[in-house]
């Protein structure tokens, strides 16, 4: 080796090669630019001079908010100057994110969640036109951003900007920290649009020294209000599943730390605490702490002194005010508006003592997945909220009653973390949520995909809530236990009706499935005026007027 | 924090029925062990419900003696068929005969059943001349709306055929429903997935505002009875000199609203402070409102 | 449409009411129609449903709630509108507490 390098083969490495290349494309770029404020009309040339071909590029776009004038300029430039793109972004919503695979300006995919576009990127696949690399979780997609899948060029959106590119990102932080942090320390190029350009932000989420350029969109970015439930549409179904959470998890295990996955299931759970719960005393029991989007179904919880805390991924539209209101609940900047981060929400959750979530299908192992065979769509969230904690050590009344359960003194003691799906046996339609075998594995054939697409695997659940019981899978011997307890629930699905009803007795009389009655569930009191709300409007009034619902929840 | 835990909205129809009357009161005609169904649904291969979707019967109010009708709105969105509309028309007519202190409709539907379609408008026209006729004989039609359906189609004009409306917040009272306004004309001319504009255009405190209802009240069984109580034995002029007065009253309103785009013009315009606070007003703050305007009743 | 008809031998109570109705006809949702009949002891059931196919849970979801109920000599007419049996089960054992008069 050499003074003034490394050689290898006797040449000399450049160790700069990423550096040079940035400031490359920032020299091209700065001819489109004032400062680092770029007009929207320019912005398509802007970005045939700053993306290479080959490029790893990243739109931010998740549940809430979306770089959407980016995306739809990036669907605008040249084929010929910016092709063979990598897109390595978590939410495939918009049309733009696959226009760009349609006019062959990218060709490869990387990301977490689909959604709407389902159908249409099967159709891409199917073509030969898109080449997905994975379906990733979140933290696994974010974590590859700092590993091999590091963006060259990343689209942002935030709120407000000033005239040096400190960013004001506003409620919905979300996934941008972790963004910006990959592509602006890995010589990449980042590219913020805003809704407005402003001399002094309210706050710095991020400095103006990692942003390469800024944009006032002509419309405000692209928002829309995804986690809310209204409860007029939850059914009495629900509410019994909900007691019965209540009663045989919640109480039993003492949980205060949880995720709470969006639906109307969880939502009737949350509805039902200040009123079914509260009568049994577990107010500073059990749901002290949650990581969850701020749902507008949380608010008489909260107002009743039964949750304590929230940390969110994200923002919903119309909870802004409540939100600033009750910042000892939630997290808030000094200018009185949320903080959110996807990374750390699910980081959070991921190490609480219980996950509850929905889900479309189950099989007699207890894996479970939403993909279905016409669509792929990924899974968002729940794979990282939904699945053990190994590594975990702090204990909790929760954890520890779980790990016991788990482990019934057999070898190293340790904890256990809940995760519960709650289903109905038969979905709407009448399918039912309980298979043989999972749609994942056609999935995975026809797709191409080295793994059937699982969602929370069946040796990180611990138990199915279904309206006929519990199964309690930590307390099953063997694979054929497992089974029976899961049929033994599963209602009157085929899979429920081949149950063995001898063994189902058995397992009964050990804890392993629970129904109504054993768990103190009186079913006379499943109906809809056990819910502390039973419209928006109701929530509106539980805030006190701060929650100020979207024109499409409003009947009044 | 209160919740009305006896809600008018949620209720199904003979909930609403034993909510109003005076317990145990209730004596239903027609009820489901007759199974009066549909001859018309079968044929196209849907379900038919014993009592075709709506509650007639009698009972007594505050102690007083009415005849009373409730639309199952969750049943064919509460719509009119051949048997639901005969229902309608025998229990109003039964006034004629026993005199009570009131009949009450309470209507949460859409309108005509259309896979009755001809049936069910030929029901619409026999259920107003019923309405007509008990109102000629001094005996006030009561009319409460606050079910999920509103009160759309035929069973618009019929309630407004009536003496009195007594309407909550929630409810909706309109002609043509969002839906068919927007396929109609356009969304750019009515949107109707935006809930608020329909609320705004159609919803209870509108209709309150322009006179069109007598009262708006609270979503809640107890605010229904009593409201509905005090129109009991009271009834509404119905002559010539009255509908004179009506159709003066209506063009010139047509006159003065002409610019208003929104339901929050109308309301300016009424003299209302503040009318974008309207919608967030409750009943009680509401009321106080009507108060200080003129001109907000027929 | 589909009718089907069944037959149930269970039973030891008879109910104290003339009838229960439970439920409405909509989409995933029923009516259950209870009357007390002299059947010698039998439990007999009209079903009209919406969703074809569903005969043999038909019969395990009825006969499992005659049984659950302990009925005798009880007529159970139900016009369904796809509803889950999950709902089934709620809206059979809601008109069996009405029709056995158990306080509501």
């Amino acid at each position: 080796m050499g003074d003034s390098g490394t050689a290898i083969d006797g040449a000399v490495r450049d160790w700069g090669t990423l550096r040079e290349r940035y400031c490359a494309r920032m020299q091209r770029g700065a001819a489109l630019a004032k400062d680092k404020v770029v007009a929207p009309d320019d912005v398509v040339a802007l970005l045939e001079a700053v993306i290479e071909p080959g490029d790893r590029l990243c739109i931010e776009g998740n549940n809430q908010k979306h770089a959407d004038f980016l995306a739809e300029c990036l669907a605008e430039v040249s084929p010929e100057r910016v092709h063979d793109l990598h897109i390595i972004q978590s939410n495939i919503a918009l049309a733009p994110h696959l226009d760009v695979f349609e006019r062959g300006i990218a060709e490869r995919l990387d990301f977490c969640y689909s959604g709407p576009q389902g159908l249409r990127l099967s159709r891409l696949v199917k073509e030969g036109r898109l080449k997905v690399g994975a379906i990733h979780t979140y933290l696994e997609l974010y974590g590859r951003y700092f590993c091999d899948l590091t963006p060259n060029v990343s689209f942002i959106a935030a709120d407000a900007a000033d005239h040096e590119g400190n960013l004001y990102t506003g409620p919905n932080t979300e996934d941008t920290p972790a963004i910006v942090e990959a592509t602006a320390f890995k010589s990449g190029i980042l590219i913020a649009q805003v809704n407005r350009i402003v001399d002094r932000v309210p706050r710095v989420d991020v400095p103006g020294d990692w942003v390469s350029f800024v944009v006032e969109a002509p419309r405000p970015y692209y928002i829309e209000p995804i986690f809310t439930r209204d409860p007029a549409a939850i059914t009495e179904v629900q509410i019994l599943m909900a007691m019965m959470v209540i009663r045989g998890i919640y109480e039993k295990y003492g949980v205060a730390r949880l995720n709470h996955g969006i639906g109307f299931d969880t939502a009737a759970i949350e509805l039902i605490l200040p009123t079914y719960a509260a009568d049994l005393g577990l107010r500073g029991k059990i749901c002290k702490y949650m990581s969850v989007n701020p749902c507008p179904t949380l608010i008489p919880a909260i107002e009743s002194g039964f949750v304590e805390g929230i940390h969110c991924a994200g923002s919903e539209l119309g909870m802004e005010n409540y939100v600033s209101e009750r910042s000892d609940v939630f997290f808030t900047g000094r200018d009185g508006s949320m903080r959110s981060n996807r990374i750390f929400c699910q980081i959070a959750g991921h190490y609480s003592d219980l996950f509850i979530g929905s889900t479309l299908q189950i099989d007699l192992e207890g894996n479970s997945s939403t993909a279905t065979l016409s669509r792929i769509t990924g899974f968002g969230g729940a794979p990282n909220f939904g699945s053990e904690s190994r590594a975990r050590r702090h204990g909790s009344e929760s954890w520890l009653m779980a790990g016991r359960e788990a482990h019934r003194g057999n070898g190293m003691p340790r904890g256990r973390k809940l995760v519960v799906q709650i289903v109905e046996s038969f979905r709407e339609g009448l399918s039912s949520t309980f298979v043989e075998r999972l749609d994942a594995w056609k999935l995975q054939e026809s797709f191409g995909l080295p793994l059937p697409p699982v969602m929370v695997y069946g040796d990180d659940l611990t138990h199915i809530v279904t309206e006929e019981g519990i199964a309690n899978l930590l307390l099953c011997d063997g694979p054929e236990e497992r089974e029976q307890a899961i049929r033994g629930v599963a209602g009157y699905t085929e899979v429920g009706m081949a149950r063995d009803p001898e063994m189902v007795r058995r397992l009964r009389a050990k804890g392993a499935v629970s129904y109504p009655e054993d768990l103190g569930v009186d079913k006379r009191l499943a109906t809809r005026d056990l819910l502390a709300a039973r419209s928006i409007k109701d929530l509106v009034r539980w805030s006190g007027g701060l929650y100020d619902p979207p024109a499409r929840f409003r009947n009044w | 924090m209160k919740i009305a835990r006896h809600s008018f909205l949620e209720a199904g129809a003979r909930t609403r029925v034993r909510g109003l009357l005076d317990a145990g009161t209730f004596r239903e005609f027609c009820g489901p062990l007759a199974r009066r169904t549909s001859p018309h649904l079968p044929l196209l291969d849907m379900p038919v419900a014993f009592d075709d979707g709506v509650v007639v019967g009698e009972g007594l109010l505050a102690g007083r003696p009415v005849l009373i009708a409730a639309q199952e709105g969750s049943f064919m969105g509460g719509s009119v068929g051949e048997v639901h509309g005969a229902k309608l028309t025998g229990l109003i007519e039964r006034a004629l005969d026993v005199r009570p202190d009131g009949v009450i409709l309470l209507i949460d539907s859409g309108g005509v059943r259309l896979q009755e379609a001809n049936a069910g408008l030929i029901a619409m026209g026999e259920i107003q001349r019923a309405v007509l006729a008990v109102r000629a004989a001094g005996i006030p039609v009561i009319v409460a709306i606050g079910g999920r359906n509103g009160c759309y189609g035929g069973m618009s004009i019929i309630a407004r055929s009536c003496d009195w409306i007594v309407i909550s917040e929630e409810g909706r009272l309109s002609i043509s429903g969002p839906e068919v306004i927007e396929a109609v004309e356009g969304v750019e001319e009515f949107d109707s997935r935006d809930r608020a504009l329909v609320w705004r255009t159609m919803g209870g405190k509108h209709r309150r505002l322009l006179g069109e209802a007598d009262a708006l009240v609270a979503d809640g069984m107890d605010a229904f009875r009593d409201a509905i109580a005090g129109y009991l034995g009271r009834s509404r002029a119905h002559d010539l000199d009255s509908l004179e007065t009506e159709q003066a009253r209506l063009e010139a309103r047509v006159t003065r609203f002409a610019e208003c785009r929104d339901g929050v013009d109308v309301w300016a315009a009424l003299g209302v402070d503040a009318p974008e606070r309207v919608p967030e007003l409750e009943p009680d703050a509401f009321n106080r409102l009507l108060g200080t305007l003129e001109e907000t009743s027929r | 449409m589909e009718h089907l008809e069944f037959s149930f031998d269970h039973g030891s109570m008879a109910p104290a009411n003339d009838f229960a109705h439970a439920g409405v006809v909509g989409s995933g949702n029923l009516e259950v129609l209870l009357e007390r009949a002299e059947l010698s002891g039998r439990c007999e059931a009209v079903v009209d449903t919406a969703i074809r196919g569903y005969e043999r849970t038909w019969h395990k979801v009825l006969s499992d709630f005659v049984t659950r109920q302990g009925l005798a000599d009880v007529r159970i007419s139900i016009n369904d509108g796809g509803a889950t049996p999950a709902v089934v089960c709620l809206r059979l054992d809601q008109a069996a507490a009405d029709l056995k008069g158990a306080p509501a």
